[in-house]
Formats: C-alpha cells, sequence, structure tokens
C-alpha cells in the first residue's frame, strides 16, 4: 500500500516554506509602494552615438531617459527637435485615443461590443513611437497600441466596426474586439497569444535586411509576458542576425492581477537586453518627447544597420486589464493617482503650455471636439450593423481565409451552415 | 531523369525552388555550412550562401516565428526541425499563428511557410528520435499536412509546398531516407535502394506532384488498405506476404485528405485497412476511419481496422514489437477477408 491516509487523527505540519514570492506595489486596503523606483532628474541620462557598443549601455538601462521636467520644460541631450505643430498633433492623438477609449468602454457597458481594453496611461507609448517611425515600417502591436491607429491615419469607423464585427469589420467578425489589423497601415494581426508576434517581427526585420531594404520593424510586449519563451527567442534571433528591429517592453506594473516583479526578476526590464548584447534603454513612458527621441535614435540605428535596440517604457495601467477585470480586487483603488510617472496627456499639455503653444482653453476645446467626433464616428459605425442585430458578414464567410483556395471539405461544411440559414 | 534516394530529391527539390525565386530559403539547426545531419541540405550553402541556407540557434519556436514574419514580408521560408520530435516548442507559433493568420486578419496577411521534420520510426531512435505527430497537425485547421513515400514523390510534393501559398507541415520518413524499407529486418518485399526502385527515378528539372491527390501503389479487389510514408512500403509486403488482393492507396498528403480516392476504392472492395506508425488513440487513423464509414457505409462487408503504433511511447529495445510489422498488417488484411 503506498498511501497518503495517516492512521492517526494528528493535524499535518505546514511546510516551513522559504520560497521567495515577489510583493505587489499594493494590495487593497494598503498605501500604494513605488519607493524602489528610481526617478532620475530629466536630462540626466547621456545620448549616445547610433554605434553604441552594447555593454555601453548599462547607465540607460538601468536608469531612466526623461526630458520633461516638473515645470514642463524639455531639458537634456534626449530632448527632441520637434516643431510645435508636430507636438500638438501628439497632443491630439493622445487626447483622441483617450476619447475613444473612454467611449469604447461606455459602450462595451451599454453591451453593444462583447469587450474592449483602454491603455488609459500609456498613450504616449504608442502615440510617440509611431509618430518617431516611417510610414513604411511594420509595426507588430499587442492589443494595447490602439495609438499606433490613430498616428497612421486609420479611421476610427473601422475600428469601431471591427469591435461590433458588423458588416464593415475587415476581419468578418472573426476576431474579438481590439484584435486589430489593418495591411494599408502597416499594422500587423493581433493576435490573442501573448508574445508571439514579437519573435515574429524579428523575422520580417530579417527578410526585410534579406531583402536589402530600408523598412524596419516594431514590435511590443507587455511587462508580463515577458516572461514568454517568444521574448527570449526574438532577442536571441534579433541580436544573432544583427535584425533592423526595435524590441519594446511597456512595463505598465500590471499583468493582469500579477505585478511586474513576478516577470522582472528584482531588476529593470531593460537590463535584461545587456545580456543579449543588445543596446538597451529604460524610458520614461509618461514622458512623450522622451518617448519619441529613444525611438528616433533607436530607428536610426536599426535603418543604419546597426541592428536592434531593446527598449523599456516604464509606465502604468490606469484602467483594468480589460473590461472583464476589476482592479480593486487586487490593488490599491488610488494606486494610479500615486504613479509618480503623472500622466502623458497632462505633463505634453503643461509643456506646450509652458512653450507658448496651447491654453486651457484649447485643451477644453480639443476634448469636448473630440468627444463629439468620436460620437459622430460611432452612429457611422453603428449605423453599417451592430453585433446583436447585424448585419454582419454573410455567415459562409466563415469558411473563406482558412486557405487560400477552399478545399472541397470546406465547401461541404460551408454548404451545410448556409443550407440552415 | 536520374535516381536519387529521398534525401537527395529532398535537396533536387530545394535547389529547384531556390534557383528559380529568391524569395526561397532554407532555415533551421545546422542546415547551412554543415548540410543537415540527414544531408538535405548538402551544398545549399555553396551555391546560394548563408544568407540563403540559413543556420539558426537552437529554438524551434524562435525558428518558425521567424520564418513567419519572413513569410508576411514576402519571402518564402522552408524551415527544418530537425526530429519532428522536437517540433513541439513551436506548436504555439504553428497552432496559434501560422495557421490562423491568414483566417484571422481577413485575408490580409499570410506566411507560405514550409515546415519540414523528419519523423517516424524504424531506426532505433527510441522516444524522441521516432515519433509520428502527423495528427496533432491534421487536427489544426489552416495547415495542410504531407508525408512522402519514396524519393519521385518527396521532390514533387516539397515543390507544390513551397510554391503554395498555404503554410504546409512536410513528414519526411527518416527509415526510408535512403531506401524503402518492408518491415523488421528489411529482407522481404522488394529492391532495398531506391538506386534500384521504380520511384527512385526522379527528374533533375522542375516538376510538381499535386497536394491533395492519393495514389493507387497497388490494384486490388478484395480489401483497400491506406497508408502513408514508411507503412506504405510494409504494407506492400504485408499484402504479398498474405496473399490477399488487396488495393493499396498512398495517401501522400493527408489534409487535404483526397476523400475521392479513398471511397472509390473502398467502395469497389468493401474492406478497409488502416496503417500508421503514430500512435492509435485519436491518430489520424481514426479520422480515416470515420471518413470510410461515413462515405462508404452500405458497401462495408467488414470492420474497419486499424494496424498502428500502440499507445505508448515509442520504446527502444521494443521497436519490431512497436512498429506495425508485416505480420500484423498481414493479419488484419486475413480478418478483413474473413468477415462477410
Amino acid at each position: 500500500m503506498n498511501s497518503s491516509v495517516s492512521s492517526t487523527d494528528a493535524a499535518p505540519v505546514a511546510y516551513a516554506s522559504k520560497l521567495h514570492v515577489p510583493r505587489a506595489s499594493s494590495r487593497p486596503g494598503e498605501p500604494p509602494d513605488f519607493q524602489s523606483l528610481m526617478i532620475p532628474a530629466a536630462g540626466a541620462q547621456d545620448k549616445p552615438a547610433f554605434d553604441v557598443a552594447p555593454a555601453a549601455t548599462a547607465e540607460l538601462a538601468h536608469g531612466l531617459v526623461r526630458v520633461l521636467d516638473d515645470d514642463g520644460a524639455a531639458v537634456g541631450p534626449w530632448a527632441p527637435a520637434l516643431s510645435p505643430a508636430r507636438l500638438r498633433d501628439g497632443l491630439r492623438h493622445m487626447l483622441h485615443v483617450r476619447a475613444y477609449d473612454d467611449r469604447m468602454f461606455r459602450m462595451q457597458r451599454q453591451g453593444k461590443l462583447s469587450f474592449y481594453m483602454k491603455c488609459t496611461g500609456e498613450e504616449a507609448v504608442a502615440v510617440a513611437q509611431a509618430m518617431a517611425l516611417d510610414a513604411g515600417d511594420m509595426l507588430f502591436p499587442t492589443y494595447r497600441q490602439q495609438g499606433l491607429l490613430f498616428v497612421r491615419g486609420r479611421p476610427l469607423v473601422d475600428m469601431m466596426c471591427h469591435c461590433i464585427s458588423n458588416a464593415g469589420d475587415n476581419l468578418k467578425g472573426r476576431q474579438m474586439p481590439v484584435f486589430y489589423s489593418w495591411k494599408e497601415g502597416n499594422f500587423f494581426s493581433i493576435s490573442g497569444n501573448l508574445a508571439t508576434q514579437y519573435s515574429q517581427a524579428v523575422g520580417w526585420a530579417m527578410a526585410s535586411a534579406y531583402k536589402g531594404e530600408d523598412h524596419i520593424a516594431s514590435a511590443w510586449v507587455g511587462d508580463g509576458s515577458t516572461a514568454e519563451a517568444d521574448v527570449h527567442n526574438a532577442m536571441l534571433f534579433a541580436s544573432t542576425y544583427k535584425a533592423p528591429v526595435l524590441l519594446n517592453v511597456v512595463n505598465n506594473q500590471w499583468a493582469i492581477s500579477t505585478p511586474q516583479s513576478f516577470a522582472s526578476t528584482g531588476t529593470t526590464f531593460a537590463a535584461r537586453g545587456l545580456g543579449f548584447n543588445i543596446p538597451s534603454v529604460r524610458v520614461d513612458g509618461n514622458d512623450f518627447l522622451a518617448v519619441y527621441a529613444v525611438t528616433e535614435w533607436a530607428a536610426a540605428r536599426a535603418r543604419n544597420g546597426h541592428g536592434p535596440t531593446f527598449v523599456e517604457l516604464l509606465t502604468y495601467r490606469v484602467a483594468g486589464h480589460s473590461t472583464s477585470d476589476n482592479p480593486d480586487g487586487y490593488r490599491a483603488s488610488d494606486e494610479a493617482a500615486a504613479w509618480p510617472l503623472g500622466d502623458p496627456v497632462a505633463r505634453l499639455k503643461q509643456h506646450l503650455i509652458l512653450l507658448g503653444e496651447w491654453s486651457e482653453q484649447q485643451h477644453a476645446e480639443l476634448e469636448e471636439e473630440l468627444k463629439a467626433s468620436v460620437a459622430a464616428d460611432w452612429k457611422a459605425a453603428i449605423a453599417l450593423g451592430t453585433l446583436e442585430e447585424g448585419p454582419h458578414w454573410p455567415v459562409a464567410s466563415m469558411f473563406e481565409d482558412v486557405f487560400k483556395e477552399m478545399p472541397a471539405y470546406l465547401k461541404r461544411q460551408q454548404a451545410i451552415v448556409e443550407e440552415r440559414a | 531523369m536520374t535516381t536519387m534516394s529521398m534525401v537527395q530529391a529532398i535537396n533536387s527539390a530545394l535547389d529547384c525552388s531556390m534557383a528559380r525565386d529568391p524569395g526561397v530559403l532554407v532555415m533551421g539547426q545546422d542546415v547551412g555550412y554543415f548540410g543537415g545531419v540527414f544531408r538535405c541540405t548538402e551544398g545549399l550553402y555553396d551555391k546560394y550562401g548563408a544568407h540563403r541556407a540559413l543556420d539558426t540557434p537552437i529554438a524551434e519556436g524562435g525558428i518558425v516565428a521567424a520564418a513567419i514574419g519572413m513569410g508576411v514580408n514576402g519571402l518564402r521560408p522552408v524551415v527544418e526541425m530537425q526530429f519532428a520530435d522536437y517540433i513541439y516548442p513551436a506548436i504555439d507559433q504553428i497552432i496559434s499563428e501560422l495557421a490562423r493568420l491568414r483566417h484571422r486578419s481577413g485575408g490580409e496577411f499570410w506566411a507560405p511557410v514550409v515546415v519540414r521534420a523528419p519523423s517516424g520510426g524504424g531506426i532505433r531512435g527510441g522516444q524522441t528520435h521516432s515519433q509520428s505527430p502527423e495528427g496533432i497537425f491534421t487536427h489544426v485547421c489552416g495547415l495542410k499536412t504531407v508525408m512522402p513515400s519514396n524519393p519521385y514523390d518527396a521532390k514533387g510534393l516539397l515543390i507544390s509546398a513551397i510554391e503554395d501559398d498555404d503554410p504546409v507541415m512536410f513528414f519526411e520518413p527518416k527509415r526510408i531516407y535512403n531506401g524503402p524499407f518492408y518491415g523488421h529486418n528489411n529482407s522481404h518485399g522488394g529492391p532495398s535502394t531506391w538506386a534500384t526502385h521504380a520511384d527512385g527515378e526522379v527528374p533533375e528539372g522542375h516538376y510538381t506532384v499535386p497536394l491533395g491527390k492519393a495514389r493507387v501503389v497497388r490494384e486490388g479487389r478484395d480489401v483497400t488498405v491506406l497508408a502513408y510514408g514508411t507503412m506504405v512500403h510494409v504494407a506492400e509486403a504485408a499484402i504479398a506476404h498474405s496473399g490477399v488482393d488487396a488495393e493499396l492507396l498512398d495517401l501522400r498528403t493527408l489534409l487535404p485528405l483526397d476523400v475521392e480516392s479513398v471511397a472509390a476504392s473502398v467502395q469497389k472492395t468493401g474492406r478497409c485497412v488502416v496503417v500508421h506508425e503514430a500512435t492509435r488513440t485519436s491518430g489520424y487513423g481514426a479520422e480515416l476511419v470515420a471518413e470510410v464509414q461515413e462515405t462508404c457505409f452500405w458497401h462495408l462487408r467488414a470492420p474497419v481496422e486499424r494496424v498502428t503504433g500502440w499507445d505508448t511511447p515509442y520504446p527502444h529495445a521494443f521497436e519490431w514489437e512497436y512498429f506495425p510489422s508485416r505480420e500484423r498488417i498481414s493479419e488484419a488484411l486475413k480478418r478483413a477477408v474473413a468477415c462477410d
């Protein structure tokens, strides 16, 4: 007999565990604790040459590139030469994304779409990075870089049609909301499987180099997903073949309910790039100017044959993970307010006002304008069909695109569905 | 025409494809400078360079992911998994990405990747050099799955796979890389090298064998044998051994399956024996049995039989008790015809 059932009634003795389990920055009812975050002053980091040796980026990987100081002034060697008009474009895109997120979140709560994910607090990441890249560069996003689409000019009506799976959905009702795909804008199809696109981006960049082209790839992954094997694969292949790719980690502190400490191993994410011999930079993800500057630098490196750059964007996920998530269940409800890097919209607004290129009134007017335009886009989208009522794509289209040509066995299944419809 | 082994035929298919299309490249562990552990990519490095016969790190998931990205960017990568047994780290990329990309993106993005993998047993390969995982991939929508049984088909099918715009899983039975194999001691059945086998005659230039079409290896009246890969030859030997007038179909492509050829044969013979090396439960044979049952129910005169590997990991010492033998297939044929 091999039985664990004891013949006595003695209570089992608990193990005296020596296992280390990381802690969160806060749990409900606790005060937020961002003490361990080292926030250097704006302008403190050097900006190296494009052909910098990876080991020489150790300070950049452990530090934090910041351009906007507490007063909203752009300081230091990383301050990019952006015209006020470009800065206002950036601010507008970020506000547009925020207005879109707000509307779509509320529409989900009203049952008009099945699911939604906001990027509140992280708008500078996608917007500034997309503005610093060329239109021919290929984007391999996660589900939280919707700002890329705004910069590249995707009509909001099309994005909304995708989210409600109506007849105007370019994905023909096949994907959950927010898993956008937009070939015309070089925006790669979003997958539910985390980090898979990270290593694909490296392959895309390898092909670009193989063909002798100048287009580069840019890939994103969250802090939690850095734990996936695909991230290791991506970094290794990018380094081995010196692929022209930007590997971005958006460290927003949370992977659903799991703190970033479960993947960061107590150091910065950027530091991981050094082990792969990739120049690595950690940047204030809520500083529009810093994000723009680092992306522009990394893109120029890639385009000029210097290979990949590994970039950690330090930010904070202000909203819940998704409409299916309630963050009050696992973190202090006031944690976002304690985030030391503030809000990306507020910081760029402050900078523009300091430059004398913006005002509170203009800001308020723009917010109202965008709110109204998003509302009008929503009306235009639902005029093309709603999730519950349709019209949707014809049900027979479900069988298309499994293969380029539909095999006979799928045609037989399609005929059954069509007959029943 | 010349005589080629299966290795040489695969090499020739890659060479022809690379010569015709600068977007075709081969990549995988040891495929470049060294020419592959089975020599399938020999000479390609010298002829096409390090960029097109691309050695990679040992990371199956990374290899397939990179190939997907390359495919999206207009190339036609032919990826090698050194053994089918080591394909599992790439499963997420194959199932979740490669297979679904065209569908999930509404046809916007796709990647014409071929994944080559030596598979099958009969070589004392033990647990991790003998597996036949084809049934895992035929279960995935969006993948085509192919397994040749001879040099002529291997070359023609591989060129078809490379030119196909859909992803193809291409399993190469390593037991028959250098010659046909008829069971345990290989003393019964026919020619022992491809040089003396009719299907070892291979055109040197470009030709294709269509995907999705089975081949009648031997015509017969009394029972249909459905086989692919190495088991085509073992089944051929078993038919001779049994004295049963069996019709042997080499399926060649498992998905999409040539249902018409299968149904036509079984409707003629009224009996069917399915043979594969892979384990039995939920193996590809179960799909074949179901297809035969659905399309041939009123013609069947005996239960459809399966002769397969046992439902155990592939053994080392007990290889010939595990591997479907000439005798086991022969007994199944006799049982089928005895049933009336």
